[in-house]
């Protein structure tokens, strides 16, 4: 049974513009709790292009991948939220402009 | 147009609107709200390439798992709409802008520009491919290993999170 008409370059197309709308979100936004989201989106981004070529090559490998690909996710967003937590704890704000200790 | 380019279309823009909605919005509630959407739409591409497994992992793992963590520390840090910010354009954020377009243009220009590659179907294989059964075969034998160390890293993160949440170390 085979009904795609809609060729790979589509789906690689979306991701990389997914991809880059993340970019734009880390880029520009000041809130942690929104960086963190947009570096969800540019993970998501990767997962699409794994799974269309997984599906369209007939490889199981791409599909592995994003299963590890969220697992890595799930354990960067309970850290990351830890650190934005802690960050809260001990400067009264997510905005990462006002958190320079480390920078100077 | 078939059925399939019509759905794709949809999810497609839906999955594109969904994403510069997380970025833009200022109350960082909506922003969480735009990317469950998000995942949804990305979860229904993931149906059009007959992946059935990821499709409904991304909703559990990602809208169910990760959102809800996100919301949840929303409203324990109780952060209100971000402020306008007095110096927005910097030199540095117009020239991210500028690669991230240049980037986009020249990936956009590759992949559309090309010829039509070999892959304008699915594989045949790909319904079982996506199925539950030859996921779980796989994963069980020829990624086992890589499967236990996951585990060790959820493990490990687990208590990292755990120790950097608590209120003070001893």
């Amino acid at each position: 049974m085979n009904l795609q008409s809609v060729p790979i370059e589509w789906y690689l197309s979306l991701s990389a513009v997914l991809f880059t709308i993340g970019v734009i979100g880390v880029v520009t936004r000041r809130n942690a709790i929104i960086i963190f989201m947009s570096i969800e989106l540019m993970l998501n981004a990767v997962n699409l292009t794994f799974v269309s070529f997984a599906q369209f090559l007939g490889d199981s490998a791409g599909q592995m991948f994003v299963f590890f690909v969220m697992a890595v996710a799930a354990a960067e967003a309970a850290v990351g939220l830890a650190i934005v937590l802690a960050l809260f704890r001990n400067k009264q704000t997510v905005y990462v402009d006002q958190v320079n200790v480390m920078k100077w | 147009m078939s059925l399939q380019v019509i759905m794709f279309m949809i999810l497609g823009v839906g999955a594109i609107v969904t994403a510069l909605g997380t970025i833009t919005r200022r109350n960082p509630v909506a922003s969480a709200m735009n990317l469950v959407a998000h995942f949804f739409m990305l979860s229904g591409l993931y149906l059009t390439l007959q992946a059935q497994f990821v499709a409904v992992v991304q909703v559990l793992v990602y809208a169910g798992a990760i959102m809800v963590l996100v919301v949840f520390v929303i409203m324990l840090l109780n952060v209100g709409k971000e402020e306008a910010h007095h110096e927005s354009f910097t030199i540095r954020k117009v020239l991210g802008l500028v690669f991230a377009g240049a980037i986009v243009v020249q990936m956009l220009a590759i992949y559309l520009g090309s010829s039509p590659s070999a892959m304008s179907q699915l594989s045949s294989k790909s319904l079982t491919l996506g199925a539950t059964e030859s996921i779980g075969t796989v994963l069980f034998n020829q990624y086992l290993f890589p499967f236990e160390v996951i585990s060790l890293l959820l493990l490990s993160a687990l208590i990292g999170a755990v120790i950097l949440a608590k209120r003070k170390v001893d």
